[in-house]
């Protein structure tokens, strides 16, 4: 199986020598990161699958999950090599007396590596679909899988550590925090997922970890600088940096041109590209925008709530 | 981590989160000034109290008193003996203090109290009031010659210096007979209405008789010492000077009951020549103006509460000291059972002045509660500006809840913004309070200084300073009850926040 995970920690810059700088913990980042899952799983606090070496081991039900159908995780619900499934999913919204139908039973599976883009007319729910594989809200009806287990029905726990180690997001209006500088916006999602003590143990592999990766976005030199003192293309990348600092499995991004002028877009576009072809990063792109998609492996259309192939 | 560092950036870029701050440290302040104050003012009042009055007083319930102190005194020793540091009788009644000072008659109400000069001392701190050192130290009811304190020796520096002390005791009074003398030639007959019906009363050889020879030796000798209490005999201005009517060496007349029948064998109206040997200062404003204190056997003697035949006078009341950690309460009971109550009053010193303290028990309390009410308001202030922030901060927790961030995690942000707020106003209110207690008495000089009238008139306290006391358990209840309403105020928003969900907090742009 793939391991983009640990293959982008690597390419990300974590060299050997920095690490070795970093203290006495001596593994790569990513081993580190599949490490702590693994005491997760050991705790039986959530369910989730860190490494396809992981997957393989028997699933720890979370306490407080709601897994209760064994049929959901068999992998024949959905093919194995899928990074991402959506089953027959629905969502419609509640605005006052009046219920707006957004989808309308859509299906779509994303393999491991892939650059998919999906291209709809504002208002065609291509956001909702976004939000729905990446466990921000939840379905109606219907099913979503990430490599092969079924994350709609996971507690509010699970899908905190899901969308925290597994998951990064990018969005058209970036969504930094503007209380923090750049580089603790990258790191929020670490000081998120660890605790203090953890978090304060391993400061400096994981802000150095932040910076090559700043770095590697090219924003090196606005370590410090506030969100409110970036442009919108610099922001873009910064959150583009935050959402792979824990090396996540998918990278979600929504219009993330959206806000931004042609230039600007066509470079976030060209980090994304890379992202995909070198790091093997699997990508899920909504946008209203057919030349923007253009540039993804696959394209669906989201027409009137279903997905049609464009 | 980031609940921290989040909860750290929001309490150093939210201005209005300083709203919050200022109005628990006001309450925090305010609290810990005002229980600093009642609590040094109940403090030194009861002391004083303590010390003024004895531990238990066994009382007759009439101004005639009961025969035979002695025999009470042993029974009293039999029930309660192990516990009984020092025992005197005394003979209380109310009298008239009368007195001519600048050409006028001064007629005020006492409280007449015959004390016995060689036990007196054993149940309270009685001669530690006194104004002459000597007096300090071994009681006398005799005049002494000048040497009293001219400087307050209960409080240590600042006092008004008393002038007019200086030429107290004997030093005065042949002033005044030379005075009276020059009086007499210059002016035959100075002599008031008033005056001739207490001269045609008064006990011949012993009257401060202004037309008696000057020099004489009659006039010049001193009747009976009493020793008045000292708001008796002066007033107090506002800046703390007082000013004699009266000094030691004056002489002064009591007019008081006899016992038994009134116009019987009670010859209501007794009078008697008394001369001031020294003043009494407790700094009870209550029992400086209204104590005088005579010789225990000189006032039975006129009263007439001696005994023809057996030579033993009555008394009207028995103090009782006790040892150091007695039970006061105990020893009371035990009287109260062996003694009938129809005729004997036994009470400890906080029964007699039970309602004082209570008052200002009950004082405190409902100031306190008051006080908290304006940390609730604050409570309350800081509810509505956190939820102004959970509003303005919709999308930060979308954006965390995205990266992960759990609903628990969300909630302590907000909840350790709240407890932090709490912490910093309860700790400046801490720091302002403190600095406001050590300096109270130059912020109330100071304040009475720009308003022109004194905040703190020593002419109705009678303490020259403000008493405070800083009691730490106070001050952490204080600070506990502050932190614990700003973190039950950040509750809700805190819940209102970690139930926002992602979508929806994304929503806004």
């Amino acid at each position: 199986m793939n391991d983009h995970g640990l293959s982008l920690g690597r390419s990300a810059g974590i060299r050997d020598g920095r690490l070795r700088d970093g203290g006495a913990t001596g593994a790569g980042v990513a081993a580190a990161t599949s490490l702590d899952d693994y005491a997760d799983l050991q705790r039986g606090e959530v369910a989730l699958w860190s490494s396809p070496q992981l997957a393989d081991r028997p699933l720890i039900v979370p306490r407080r999950a709601v897994v209760t159908d064994d049929r959901n995780v068999q992998p024949s619900a959905a093919p194995a090599e899928t990074m991402l499934t959506a089953r027959g999913v629905t969502k419609s919204y509640r605005r006052g007396e009046h219920v707006i139908p957004v989808l309308h039973g859509v299906d779509v599976d994303i393999r491991g590596g892939e650059f998919l883009a999906i291209i709809g007319q504002s208002g065609s729910g291509k956001s909702t679909l976004l939000h729905l594989l990446g466990t921000l809200d939840r379905p109606d009806d219907g099913e979503i899988y990430f490599e092969g287990h079924r994350i709609d029905n996971l507690s509010p726990a699970g899908r905190d550590v899901l969308r925290n180690r597994h998951f990064g997001m990018i969005f058209q209006f970036y969504h930094l925090l503007p209380e923090f500088t750049a580089l603790q916006n990258v790191l929020a999602p670490l000081m998120i997922g660890n605790g203090l003590f953890t978090y304060l143990a391993s400061r400096r592999r994981l802000r150095a970890q932040a910076t090559e990766l700043l770095d590697m976005v090219g924003l090196g030199h606005r370590l410090r600088h506030k969100p409110r003192e970036l442009s919108g293309g610099e922001l873009q990348r910064a959150a583009i940096a935050r959402a792979l600092v824990s090396q996540p499995r998918v990278l979600l991004a929504d219009e993330p041109t959206g806000n931004l002028d042609q230039g600007t877009g066509e470079e976030i576009m060209r980090i994304l590209r890379t992202l995909n072809r070198e790091q093997k990063l699997t990508i899920v792109m909504v946008t209203h925008d057919a030349a923007i998609a253009a540039s993804a492996d696959r394209q669906v259309r989201l027409v009137e709530g279903r997905l049609a192939q464009a | 981590m980031y609940k921290y560092l989040l909860c750290w950036r929001y309490l150093r870029s939210r201005y209005i989160a300083l709203a919050c701050i200022i109005s628990v440290m006001l309450g925090v302040a305010t609290m810990i000034v005002v229980n600093g104050v009642m609590e040094g003012f109940t403090h030194k009042m009861e002391g004083r109290m303590h010390e003024i009055l004895s531990d238990i007083s066994f009382q007759s319930r009439s101004y005639d008193g009961f025969e035979n102190p002695e025999w009470h005194m042993n029974r009293i020793r039999q029930i309660v003996g192990e516990d009984i540091a020092g025992m005197t009788p005394t003979v209380n009644t109310p009298a008239l203090l009368s007195y001519e000072a600048g050409g006028r008659y001064f007629n005020q109400t006492v409280q007449l109290i015959g004390i016995d000069e060689r036990t007196y001392d054993t149940v309270g701190d009685f001669g530690k009031y006194l104004q002459h050192p000597e007096n300090r130290h071994e009681l006398s009811f005799s005049l002494r010659d000048g040497g009293y304190d001219v400087r307050d020796h209960q409080e240590e520096a600042g006092t008004q210096i008393r002038e007019e002390m200086k030429e107290a005791g004997w030093p005065h009074r042949r002033r005044v007979a030379q005075r009276a003398a020059a009086m007499r030639v210059a002016q035959p007959a100075p002599i008031t209405p008033d005056d001739d019906l207490f001269q045609a009363r008064a006990h011949g050889e012993q009257a401060a008789n202004p037309q008696a020879a000057p020099d004489s030796d009659p006039n010049l000798k001193p009747n009976t010492g009493a020793i008045l209490g000292i708001a008796l005999a002066s007033v107090r201005d506002q800046e703390g000077r007082d000013h004699f009517r009266i000094l030691p060496g004056d002489d002064v007349k009591l007019t008081f009951p006899g016992i038994g029948n009134p116009g019987t064998s009670n010859r209501l109206g007794i009078h008697e020549q008394f001369t001031v040997v020294d003043f009494y200062e407790s700094k009870m404003s209550e029992f400086d103006a209204s104590f005088v204190f005579v010789p225990l056997q000189d006032l039975q003697r006129a009263r007439g509460m001696i005994d023809p035949t057996t030579r033993i006078g009555r008394v009207t009341s028995i103090q009782i000291r006790l040892k150091e950690g007695a039970d006061l309460e105990a020893v009371r009971d035990k009287l109260r059972t062996s003694f009938s109550p129809y005729y004997y009053a036994i009470q400890t010193w906080r029964d007699m002045q039970g309602s004082l303290l209570a008052a200002i028990r009950v004082e405190t309390v409902v100031l306190n509660l008051l006080l908290f009410m304006i940390i609730a308001v604050a409570g309350f202030g800081i509810l509505a500006i956190f939820y102004m922030i959970v509003f303005e901060k919709t999308r930060d927790i979308g954006i965390l809840k995205s990266l992960g961030a759990s609903s628990q995690g969300i909630m302590g942000i907000f909840l350790s913004y709240g407890m932090s707020l709490g912490a910093v106003g309860a700790g400046s209110g801490l720091a302002i309070g403190l600095l406001i207690v050590t300096y109270i008495n130059k912020i109330a000089h100071f304040l009475g200084w720009l308003t022109g009238r004194p905040l703190f008139d020593p002419s109705i306290y009678y303490f020259q300073t403000i008493p405070t006391i800083i009691d730490p358990l106070t001050v952490g209840l204080i600070l506990g009850g502050a932190m614990l309403i700003a973190t039950a105020a950040s509750i809700l928003p805190a819940c209102r926040a970690a139930m926002l969900r992602p979508v929806e907090a994304l929503r806004y742009e």
